[in-house]
């Protein structure tokens, strides 16, 4: 066998090298899965009267969550992340399309353009937008100088500012999704359905989208499922006024100290995201997302 | 002549200050096959696009049964293209691809089932309407290529080296039956290839392209016996380009010194004065041995077997080089070896150098 002394040498074959992989299914076991289990514990557990739980079967935690008021703060957040990942689709996938088509130079410079703002810390971010939003802020003087409106707009702290926020905190994941796509799509079969006999448009909504249609959902699903769980943008650029799923767990986890139901509430919010992946693998037959390399 | 399907009238393009095409013009027949033959870079691929209205000319007009065309969007043209790399939908049938432009012109059901089934009977692909094109080996595609582009029933169209990925047996197979589909449906074919067999096999003309012009159009026969220039002589034909000095011309016939002998050539209706220079193309299977003392005598440098073909480089008293070459694999000669060489005064043809 003139082979034996390269397959000896090839790592995974060799009989020690496994060990090699022992700390990443530690890490994965007792970082990942492990709190994972508990948290589905806990939210079968009971609580206690002041502080902690009590091992005590109950299904009390699910069933506080149809009480109208809790199932109603799903339903804000469903709305609100499905307006969210609308917006962002509305502008993300022209974005990522035009992305695709320029020169490698233009490419590599967008490309950096949307990275850079990423390497400040989010919440940093998220505080420029009250400078620009707020009674009286960047946004208001501009406006005001150029005479569009006569009074500060009070953006902060309403629903809009919070759909602001989202939009800015999500677009780039829709944006790099489309772009991946898009990026290897063949445009000569643009070429061939417009020789075929198809309009711009025809072409497009017949080949284009089709063909970046994965990334276009991989897109939604990148930004549909954080919008579900961004609290802190609500908290920071809504007030009080709008209050999503994330919030109420982070509530009852750190000011009710109900952990039982906060788990109980993570889970529902884990199914419903894991609902959504497991419909895009239904539509696009694949396991990777677009855009996540 | 039957009547004009297409003109093309001083076409000029240039990409970023490049010229790639430098004012060329075509007429095509209804129903006649036309190669575009050139080299890589030669403007053939632009010139395609431009017929096809995927590029917009810089100058010059393209018509299209007499109506001008060369601002029409492509999809408002009577004209399809077979791409070079297929450009088959790859999220589509077989039959899907094939029904697609139909599709867009709304036929009715009965008809688009009709066409379709009608064009996989053509490329011989019937049974595969469900097959999706990557489940397909590149015959197929090309077959499929085709089948989508013919079910229009195109006034032209338009082949960018279609065969260029095939084996060499697929090709040959494929060059016979796209000419006899060609026949069959009588519609202008414009097909690209940079080889020349290909070219001398399919065609009614031939347009040998050079640096974003056609150099020579004109038949097979006469792009490949009577080439205008050297470059046609060289790329049509492998021929060898002698150079010499006109002696005498006269009844049709040119006499030339070449490497210090005298031989002749075919004067054709050019005028030659003694003295002139001359520059004469001979194909290397029309080189004759001949006993020593009879021609122009020549010195035995390589021996290749190519092709069926035996080729013998030789090399002239004036230093130039000739190849001759012979069917089958001839053992008398070897390298070092003396020899005389000389041509029917026909098979030599006066040419203009441009290379």
């Amino acid at each position: 066998m003139p082979n034996r002394k390269n397959t000896r040498r090839t790592p995974l074959t060799s009989r020690w090298m496994w060990l090699t992989l022992v700390p990443l299914y530690l890490f994965t076991l007792v970082l990942v899965l492990g709190p994972l289990v508990y948290m589905l514990v806990l939210s079968f557990e009971t609580r206690a009267d002041m502080w902690g739980v009590i091992p005590q079967f109950t299904l009390a935690n699910y069933q506080n969550i149809f009480q109208p008021v809790y199932l109603n703060t799903f339903v804000q957040s469903l709305k609100l992340a499905l307006l969210c990942t609308g917006l962002i689709l509305l502008i993300g996938y022209p974005f990522g399309y035009f992305m695709a088509r320029l020169s490698p130079r233009g490419k590599k410079f967008m490309t950096a353009a949307l990275m850079i703002p990423f390497w400040t810390n989010s919440l940093i971010r998220l505080y420029g937008w009250i400078i620009v939003l707020r009674s009286g802020g960047t946004l208001d003087k501009v406006l005001m100088a150029l005479h569009l409106t006569q009074r500060p707009l009070k953006l902060l702290y309403t629903y809009p500012a919070v759909v602001v926020g989202m939009v800015y905190a999500l677009l780039q994941f829709m944006i790099l999704a489309v772009y991946s796509s898009a990026e290897k799509m063949d445009w000569s079969l643009v070429e061939a359905a417009r020789d075929l006999g198809a309009s711009p448009a025809q072409a497009f909504f017949t080949v284009t989208l089709k063909l970046t249609m994965p990334g276009l959902l991989s897109g939604v699903i990148l930004t549909f499922i954080p919008s579900m769980g961004l609290f802190f943008i609500a908290d920071i650029l809504g007030g009080n006024k709008v209050v999503l799923v994330g919030s109420l767990i982070q509530d009852q986890l750190l000011q009710a100290h109900n952990w039982p139901f906060a788990a109980a509430l993570s889970v529902v919010l884990m199914l419903l995201t894991s609902l959504m992946i497991g419909l895009y693998k239904r539509v696009t037959h694949t396991t990777r997302l677009e855009g996540l390399l | 002549m039957s009547q004009t399907i297409l003109q093309l009238q001083n076409i000029e393009k240039s990409f970023d200050g490049t010229p790639v095409l430098r004012g060329i013009s075509l007429d095509a027949a209804a129903g006649e096959f036309i190669t575009l033959l050139g080299s890589s870079g030669c403007g053939k691929t632009t010139t395609l696009r431009i017929i096809a209205g995927l590029e917009c000319p810089d100058a010059g007009r393209v018509l299209l049964e007499g109506r001008d065309v060369t601002d029409t969007p492509p999809n408002k043209r009577d004209v399809n293209t077979v791409f070079q790399n297929y450009a088959l939908f790859p999220h589509m049938t077989v039959a899907a691809n094939i029904e697609y432009s139909l599709k867009l012109r709304r036929r009715p059901k009965e008809e688009i089932a009709r066409a379709v089934a009608q064009a996989l009977e053509l490329v011989q692909l019937t049974g595969y309407e469900n097959r999706m094109p990557g489940q397909l080996s590149g015959g197929q595609k090309q077959r499929v290529a085709i089948a989508r582009a013919v079910v229009n029933r195109p006034r032209v169209l338009l082949l960018d080296e279609p065969l260029g990925a095939l084996d060499l047996q697929l090709r040959r197979q494929m060059q016979l039956e796209l000419k006899a589909l060609q026949q069959q449906l009588g519609i202008t074919f414009i097909y690209i290839t940079h080889d020349q067999e290909e070219a001398l096999t399919m065609s009614d003309r031939i347009a040998v392209m050079r640096d974003g012009q056609f150099v020579q159009i004109g038949t097979p026969a006469q792009v490949y016996d009577d080439p205008l220039t050297s470059f046609v002589a060289r790329f049509v034909g492998s021929a060898n380009i002698l150079q010499g000095t006109v002696v005498a011309a006269e009844g049709g016939l040119v006499t030339a010194r070449v490497a210090g002998c005298p031989v002749c050539a075919r004067a054709g209706q050019t005028e030659f004065r003694p003295g002139q220079p001359i520059a004469l193309a001979l194909r290397s299977e029309q080189v004759d041995f001949a006993p020593e003392g009879s021609g122009i005598p020549a010195v035995v440098k390589e021996k290749s077997f190519a092709g069926g073909m035996l080729r013998i480089a030789l090399e002239l008293p004036d230093g130039s080089r000739l190849v001759a070459s012979r069917h089958g694999i001839d053992q008398s000669l070897a390298p070092g070896q003396k020899l005389c060489v000389r041509w029917a005064p026909e098979a030599a043809v006066p040419v203009e150098v441009d290379d």
